[in-house]
This record gives structure tokens, sequence and C-alpha cells, in this order.
């Protein structure tokens, strides 16, 4: 009844401020056949039907831009572009400042938002290229020769020792074979749906890599991808008890998260159904609450008692990572991590999603992940204990390039988030704080979660990886590397475009021409 | 193995299609008093009423019986069925051999004695050959009364009014088609049909038919009212055609009596259809139930069983599906249930001639009766063959969008994955 | 044979198999002129039903014993045992509505503009019907069981 009276002179009783809306909608009326799909498919109400006149309206005001319409509609009737309603030019004063501020002098609120940081601030990863054989170093066809993408993240020892000429006399704790240097990101259940968390599993299990279950629990339907799945210890210590430690392949504390460093985090109540409250072991209704830090971590000391109190828990079978957001100090705080037993150094960097974040937070608080990684990685070196631990970045891994490029300076694998949820509908409208995600994603709306389909999930996030897969054996065939681990901080296969000295330093590559 | 099924109507029609899923080859023969190929019976209303052409009538296409390797004999009787020596004797002598009969004679009308009641102009209505009789009538006659306000008298009549012809309805029960309807539902048609022109009289009957010089004048009524009129049909019911299996040992109640596999007591030897007196699910006895799908169905678990295959017939519900001048009906079940024990609710719009009324009992879905918004009601008739628990939606049976979305999710899932 | 089965569990409500079974049963089969300029329009033979989150589409399931057939006093709905389709011959169809009133599922329509009945024909010139197709979700699948 509410969605047919909207989009009819609604505007009359709307903050004027309103009409400042970000997206207007184009419907082509030779086109459009009233069939309502877009009425159906909008979770904001933005599309209503005028029943009297037969005609689609739409309330333009609610508009996320999240193209959930345009996407289904049939006939492909609907256009969604920018307002094109303008501000006097203002270098200083942007329409999104402006906006921004109308919107606080109406709530009082802190301003929310999802997805990554998505300001202009440089991408490395765009100033940086690749290098290619020619003549001294033949190039390698991965169509014809065998190219190996298997990684093993974990600890690896000093050195090795051998006796009785083929023996290996060294011990090494566990090791987890990944076929793909790409893992998917800790998204929790609950900040997205179970449907998701299914097929990012069988994605995993399919392509022989690892998912993470965020800081949400594990469903109990998703136990047996252990072998492919990371589970999540988090301030909030939700869902966390002895099977769930034991039910992966490892741990994973999070420390910090990259769109949202030094704060934690709010899955509201009213999105805590059944399922989640006793998959999160917390009960029905209750904010879910993560504190900003871990209360039992205020030191590197206390880590390495909670690594262990994680290892002992788990008879040393499961590798314990530690993520954290990539801030100022990183280089040193990672040391600090390794020395305290951390397996898997994981580094979130300033464009790394979330469900929601402070919008001032995951804009201004950070650093870039390449930088991050560069100085982690160089840093570890230094000190001589790269070997002991596994390092994995996150944070705004768009393509294969960007993960060859992560390689080579130093990672060991890259986390990705967005990129998955992308590969499944999402349009990174950045409203996954709303619960209201029109593409059935970042909401556990029965009626909206069921837009995802776990199978058709779980083939696009095995497809993404597969086709990431064939384009690094591309890159490192053409730089006449056969092994991805013989890429991995071998930083003389980039160099800088556009980059300045201090960059180039940080990021350890010449210059392209140099 | 050979097959000889007495009769041409839809029983036989549900006997050969049951013999050919398990039999493809052995030969049939059907014998038929009636000289045309399967018509639908209740079409006989739409014909008579000129909305369809004779051509339209018939059920099965023309090469039907040919491509079943079924052999016709029309315009042919039965007269003899000698079980012993497993042969049927026919009209024009022949003897016609059997494995396994079906015995699918129908139903005859059935003529009160009534004084006036032989001589010409006296009608019933239900065969083909029984419109043709009618149809002399139309553009002659004025007046006709129709005796009987069930399904039979009620469509005769609802064509003969559309062919310009008064008629009135006399019958002795509360209301018209006092075994599908209820009151409310009796009541909402009763006026329907009365404001479309027609005179229903009710708790009444003929005493007399009045002729003058042979030709019929006037009915009187028990009441001593008097409708005159120049032809009457008869339309109080029809009875089971046994008359063929008396002296066979083959037993009889009101029908022949069959079993769970459609055989009567003598082995090799079916009966379905009107004639028949089978399983009712609802009544858990055995039941003449003479409508059209449970004739078909009868026919067909005959020919399943005729064929050797050994399956139980479910049992019939009775359930009639009519429409009177827009106001469509659908009736299943027990619709007037006797007894304890049955919930009943309904819901009654009279100014929008909507009815809706369902019957329980013991959790289980008993009866319904529908009138003015008939949709998807065959859910109700599923729920009822299926035995499905309803207590948990029964509240939701009488909301006229009712739909597979109101039943449990793991009935819905059920009945939606596997193969029907 | 295969049939179209629908799973509620991944039905988002969006009736777009609704629409295609209108285009297809169209005289121009395009969607635009379909719903534009043919009238009457088309009726969909299939039917999203919905209350709440839950949502799913159903069609003829053209059963093995059809009850349709078994109540059809005209012959106009046939069982086609070398294909499994159950099939309306609509000009035999008087619009009796007794295969309304057997049909199980619900799954059989009044015609809007004839008084006859319209159900699911299983698209017979399609390989994979048109509501099977057009689902953006795989709610329903066309499959042998």
């Amino acid at each position: 009844m509410e969605k047919e009276q909207r989009g009819a002179g609604a505007l009359l009783y709307y903050d004027q401020n309103q009409n400042y809306h970000d997206f207007v909608i184009e419907r082509n009326p030779d086109k459009c056949i009233q069939c309502q799909v877009c009425l159906r498919q909008c979770s904001y109400s933005v599309h209503g039907y005028d029943e009297r006149h037969d005609e689609m309206r739409a309330d333009e005001t609610r508009c996320v831009g999240c193209h959930r319409c345009e996407a289904l509609c049939p006939t492909g009737a609907i256009t969604i572009k920018k307002n094109p309603s303008d501000f006097r030019d203002n270098a200083l004063w942007t329409p999104w400042h402006i906006k921004n501020i109308y919107k606080q002098a109406a709530t009082g609120g802190v301003l929310l938002t999802g997805m990554g940081n998505p300001s202009p601030y440089p991408v490395y990863w765009d100033r940086i290229l690749l290098d290619a054989s020619q003549v001294t170093n033949p190039s390698i066809d991965p169509l014809r020769e065998p190219m190996e993408l298997r990684n093993y993240l974990g600890a690896k020892p000093d050195a090795i020792e051998i006796i009785n000429g083929d023996e290996l006399k060294t011990t090494f704790t566990p090791q987890i074979p990944i076929e793909y240097p790409l893992l998917f990101s800790a998204m929790s259940y609950g900040s997205i749906n179970l449907n998701i968390h299914c097929g990012l599993a069988r994605a995993a299990e399919e392509m022989g890599i690892l998912y993470n279950t965020g800081e949400g629990g594990l469903h109990p339907s998703l136990y047996r991808y252990g072998r492919n799945t990371i589970v999540q210890c988090a301030s909030g210590r939700f869902g966390v008890h002895r099977d769930y430690l034991n039910a992966g392949v490892a741990i994973e504390i999070k420390v910090g998260q990259g769109a949202k460093p030094g704060i934690g985090g709010h899955l509201p109540g009213e999105k805590i159904g059944p399922e989640i409250s006793l998959t999160r072991m917390i009960p029905e209704g209750t904010d879910a609450l993560s504190p900003a830090p871990h209360h039992d971590i205020y030191s590197i000391e206390e880590l390495r008692q909670l690594i262990y109190a994680l290892k002992e828990a788990t008879d040393y079978q499961k590798l314990v990572f530690v993520k954290i957001a990539a801030v100022h100090n990183s280089a040193a705080i990672a040391s600090g991590m390794v020395r305290a037993g951390a397996d898997v150094i994981a580094l979130d960097g300033f464009r790394g999603g979330t469900g929601a974040a402070p919008t001032m937070i995951r804009d201004n608080v950070g650093i870039p992940i390449e930088l991050a990684l560069a100085s982690v990685d160089e840093r570890l070196r230094q000190e001589g204990i790269r070997n002991q631990a596994s390092l994995i970045v996150a944070g705004g891994i768009r393509c294969s390039a960007d993960v060859v490029k992560a390689i080579a300076l130093g990672a060991d694998a890259v986390y990705i988030a967005t990129a998955a949820l992308i590969a499944v509908g999402c349009t990174v409208c950045q409203r996954c704080y709303t619960g209201k995600c029109p593409w059935g994603i970042a909401t556990n709306d029965p009626y909206l979660a069921k837009r995802i389909n776990p199978e058709i999930a779980h083939e696009k996030l095995a497809n993404l990886i597969r086709a990431w897969g064939h384009e690094i054996q591309e890159m490192l065939g053409g730089m006449g590397i056969n092994a991805l681990e013989s890429l991995r901080g071998n930083r003389e296969k980039l160099r800088g475009i556009g980059l300045n000295e201090v960059e180039l330093q940080i990021l350890g590559i010449k210059h392209a021409g140099a | 193995m050979e097959y000889v099924i007495i009769g041409n109507g839809v029983a036989a029609i549900g006997a050969v299609e049951g013999i050919r899923q398990w039999d493809a080859a052995s030969p049939i023969t059907i014998v038929s008093a009636e000289p045309y190929k399967v018509y639908g019976r209740p079409l006989i209303s739409h014909l008579l009423a000129g909305k369809i052409h004779e051509s339209d009538i018939f059920y099965r296409s023309d090469d039907y019986y040919d491509l079943r390797g079924v052999k016709l004999l029309l315009g042919m009787r039965a007269v003899q069925i000698l079980p012993d020596k497993r042969k049927v004797a026919s009209s024009d002598g022949r003897m016609l051999p059997f494995d396994r009969l079906l015995i699918a004679t129908g139903g005859i009308p059935f003529m009160p004695p009534l004084p006036g009641r032989d001589g010409p102009d006296v009608y019933t209505f239900t065969t083909l050959d029984d419109v043709r009789k009618i149809e002399v009538l139309i553009g002659k006659a004025k007046k006709i009364v129709v005796i009987g306000g069930g399904l039979i008298g009620l469509k005769v009549s609802e064509s003969l009014h559309d062919r310009g012809i008064r008629v009135t309805v006399v019958e002795l029960a509360d209301r018209i088609l006092s075994t599908a309807f209820d009151p409310i539902a009796g009541e909402i048609i009763r006026k329907h049909l009365t404001e479309m022109g027609m005179e229903i009289i009710l708790q009444n009957s003929a005493t007399e038919i009045v002729r003058e010089n042979g030709h019929i004048r006037a009915v009187i009524m028990s009441d001593g009212t008097r409708r005159d009129c120049e032809a009457v049909v008869i339309a109080i019911g029809v009875v089971p055609n046994i008359s063929l299996v008396e002296g066979t040992g083959i037993k009889t109640n009101r029908g022949i009596l069959t079993d769970d596999f459609m055989e009567t007591s003598v082995s090799g030897i079916y009966a379905a259809g009107d004639v028949a007196e089978a399983h009712d699910l609802l009544l858990g006895q055995r039941r003449v139930t003479p409508i059209w799908p449970v004739a078909y169905l009868q026919g067909q678990y005959a020919g399943f069983n005729m064929a050797g295959a050994k399956i139980a017939y479910r049992g019939s519900i009775p359930m009639n599906s009519i429409e009177f001048y827009g106001i469509p009906t659908v009736s299943i079940g027990l619709s007037n249930p006797v007894g304890e024990n049955y919930e009943v609710r309904h819901m009654y719009l009279p100014e929008r001639n909507l009815y809706r009324k369902i019957v329980l009992k013991d959790h289980l879905l008993a009866g319904a009766v529908l009138v003015g918004r008939i949709q998807r009601a065959g859910i109700l008739t599923g729920l009822i063959l299926n035995r499905i628990d309803c207590e948990s939606f029964k509240e939701e049976l009488l909301k006229d969008d009712f739909g597979l979305i109101n039943l449990p999710v793991e009935v819905r899932k059920k009945m939606l994955a596997v193969n029907p | 044979m295969k049939r179209v089965y629908p799973r509620e569990e991944v039905c988002i409500g969006c009736h777009l198999c609704e629409i295609a079974c209108i285009v297809e049963h169209s005289a121009s089969k395009d969607i635009i002129k379909a719903f534009k300029a043919e009238t009457p329009r088309p009726t969909a033979r299939n039917l999203v039903e919905e209350e709440g989150a839950i949502s799913f589409s159903v069609s003829c399931r053209h059963c093995n014993e059809p009850p349709c057939v078994q109540a059809c006093i005209s012959g106009a709905m046939v069982k086609d045992y070398q294909s499994g389709v159950v099939r309306h011959l609509e000009e035999k169809c008087m619009g009796c509505w007794s295969c309304i009133m057997a049909c199980p599922y619900g799954v059989i329509r009044k015609n809007p503009v004839r008084k006859t009945v319209i159900k699911c024909d299983l698209c017979p010139e399609r390989p994979i019907p048109a509501c099977v197709e057009a689902c953006p979700n795989r709610a329903l699948i066309f499959e042998e069981r």
C-alpha cells in the first residue's frame, strides 16, 4: 500500500534537502511495460505503481544507486544516472561536504557508510608497472608449460636439516597449501548472510583456497568446509568456542580492520535473528558490539598470550593469523606480531571494505596497503624474521595485476572481499549498513537474502578465482617465472610511474626507465 | 488377453486408457447401445442451449479407437453376461468372448410413478438422443416444467430458458442441488436463477401430469398448486443400470458392488462408473458416485487391474463444478456433513454472491463449497484426497486466495519437488 | 520427462517468469509489443505465490495421472503419454471449470478473455521453458526427476 502512494507528490512532506538527491531515474516510456519488477526489487521503495494511470513512478530521493532495478528490468527501460543538479563550483566546499552537513544538521548523528574508502587518494597499484622477459630470459607459455601457483601458508624454519641423505629432520609447524594466492577475506555471518557464506565456502573448497568467517561465528551447516576455513577471533569473541576454534585450518585474531582502524564494530540488535543469535552465541535482538580493542590485548606480550592460548586450545594444529589495519607504524607492529608467534600477518589497507563504518574514519584513517606491505616486508627481511610468518594483504585488490604486484612487493597471498561481493552482484553503493542490500548480500532480511543463490554465488566466485589465476599465470609467464614462489618479494620486476623519490624508496622499487 | 467393455461412456474410456498403460496390444472390444462414439455427456446441456455444435460434443478424436486397437460395436446391446463361459451375448446374436470384462453401463433416469407420466412430451435428459428429442420442442413449447432441481434438472432448465422457453423447476428438498449444495449456496443460485427469469419451486413435488387429449396441459403439485405447461422433463436422478447382471451371480446393492480393484464379486469381471458401487474415500463405505471424474477414474483403475497391474483404487469423492449464468460454483466432498465431529467454517458475502465453506473432520478437510470465486479450488480437492492435516492452517482455508503458500512448508515442498 | 520444479528458497518474487510466459505466448514474442500493442495481453500460465518473505512460481506439473484430464468433460484436457505433456486443446474447452476443481496445484486458470481455461504447455517451441530461462536466480529448475 505504502509503495503505491510513493512517487507521486511525496516530496511535499520531505525535508527540503531531500531534493539534493544523488541519482535520477530515467525510465524510457516506450520500453516500460509496467511489469513492476523494479518495484519488487527495490528495497528502498523508490519505485511505485500508479494503478489508475497504469504508470510507474519513482521517488528518486530514496535511490541509493544500487542499479538493481536497472539490472532486472526486462526491457532495459531504466537508466540510473547521477543527478545533474549542481551546486556552484567550489574546490573546497564540494557537494559531498555540503550534503553531509545538511544530513548531520538534520540528524545530529555520525555519518555512516559501507564498503571501502572511495576518496581520490593515490592508488599505487596503478603507478606500478610489471616487467616482461625479452630475449635474454625467455618468457613461458602457461598453456604449454607447468606454472605453479600453489603456495604454503605458515611459518618456515630458518634452515632445514637433512639426515641420511634425503630425510628431512626439521619439523615444520602446520602449513596450509593454497592453490591460488587468493583468499576470501573476513566477512561475518550477520554482516552478510548465510547464502553468501555458503557460496564463499563452496568456492574456496572447489578452488583449493580459504575463506574467512569473520567475527560472526560459524554456522553449523558450514563446518563441513573446515579444510577451507579460517575462523576469526575478534574483540567481541562472538561465536568462539572449542569446536569453532578447531573447525577450520587457521584462527585469525582480528586486531584491526582497514576500513575502520581503531574502532570496533556494531551489528544492530534487529539483525540478530534466531540463526545469527545461535551462531554468535548472543541473545536474539541484542546489539553485537565488538569493542575497539581486545580487552585482553594491551601489548605485544598480551597478544603473544592470546596466540599461544589459541595454539594450546587447538593442539598446535592450526595456524594463527593476526590481522591489523595498515597504519603508520605497521612495520614495527608487524615485527612484534611475528615475534609474538603469529604464523600469518594479515595487513588490511585503508581501502578495505566494511559493512558499516563512520564515514570520517573510513575515509581518513589508515594508509595505503601498497606502502604498508612494502615497509612490513622490508622490515621483516631486515630483521631476518620474514620466514617466520606468511604475509597476506587486503584492502582494495581489484584485479589479478594488483595481486601480482602485491606478491612482487612481498606478499604471500592476498585477501579479497569487495571483489568477491562484486562478483556476486554488488555494485558498491555503500549502503551495507542499512541491512537492505538489494542484491541480497549485506542483509539478513529473508526476503532479500534469497537473492543470493548459493549455487550461483559458488560458481561466480570460483570463476573469479579461476580467471585471475589464468591471468596471474600469464603475467608470471611473461616475466619468465614459472612459480609464484619465485615472484614473492621480487621487486626488480616492478617499476614505478609518476612516483616521487620517497614513494619509490618506501615501495623499494625503481622508477620506470631506470 | 481379451478385454470386453460394456458401455461407451467416460468410464469405458478411462478403462481403455488404463488398460493401454499396462497392455499395449491385447484386443479390446467395446459394446455400446448408443450409436455414437464417446461424447462429453455433460455437454448435452450446452448442445441444447445452442452454444455448441453436435460435432463439438465428442470427447475423443475420430481415430481414437483405431489408434488404441479398440473394436467398437456401436448400436449393439449386451443382452446377457455368461460369467462361466466368459462370454457376453449381444443383441445381434453374437457371443463375445472375454478374459476380462468391464461393466460400464452407467445410470438410467429414475422415473417416478406419476399419473400422466406415460405419453408424449415427457422427457429425460441424460443422452444425446434426449437432446434430439427435446430439440423438437424448441420454438413450439412455451412453458415446461422440470421435475427435479438437481444438476441435470437445473442444466436442462438453463438450456431451455436460453432457448426462450419459460421454465419452472420443482424440487422436493428445501434447496436446489441438495446433494452438492448447502442451504446458503442453494439460495444464492436459486435467487440468481430466479432473477434470470426461471421459476424455482422448493419443498414441493409433482403429483400429477395433467393431460388433455393426450397432450400435457399442466403439472399439479403436492400443495395443490398447478403450473400450466406443454412438456415435462423428469430429472430426479439416475439409478445404476444393473439389469444386465441380474441372475449372473454378480453381487449388487444399489449398484454393482466392487472391491478395491474395481472387481466385482465374480473374478475377472469389473465395474466402473455410474453403475458401480465403489469405495468412497470420505465415508469409508461403498457407494454409487455418479459423477464424471469419478467414472473416468474408476474406469482407469478398473483398466489397470484388468491388465494385471494390481493397483488399488483410492476411493471416490464427489465433486461438481457448475456455473449458473456467470456464477461459478464448486462443491467437493461432504458439503452437508451429517453427524458430529465435523468442524464447519464459512465466509459469506451476500452482496457479492461470494460464499466459501469448508468442512473439517479430525484435522482433515472433508468437504468444501465455493460460490462466486472458484479459482484454485482443486487445491482443496487435493487436500481432501491426499489426507493432509489441515489443523495448522485451517483459518486460511476460508481465504478466497488460499494457495499452496498457505500450506506447511514441508507439505508444499514435497508436493512441488516430487515427480507428480 | 523433464518438468519445471520451483525452489522457493531462492525465488526472489520478481515475477519475471510470468513476464517471460506472457511474451512466449504472445503473437509477436516481443516483450514490448506483447505488453503494449497486443490486446488482449496474453495471460501468464504460471503463478507466483507470495506471502511475506516466501515466494515461488508454480505451473502445471504435467502429472502422470492428471486429475484435470480425468475431470475434463469435453476432452479438451489430454495427457500425451509420449511426451508426458498435459495438453489443453482450447477449441474443445467449454469453460466448465472441472479442471480447476480437480487440479491439486491450483495451476489452471480461467482465461480472462474467452470462456476457457489456460495452463502451462511447457513451451513446445523452446528447448527450455521460457519461465525457467528467464529466472534470474535459478529458482525454476527444468529437469528429469
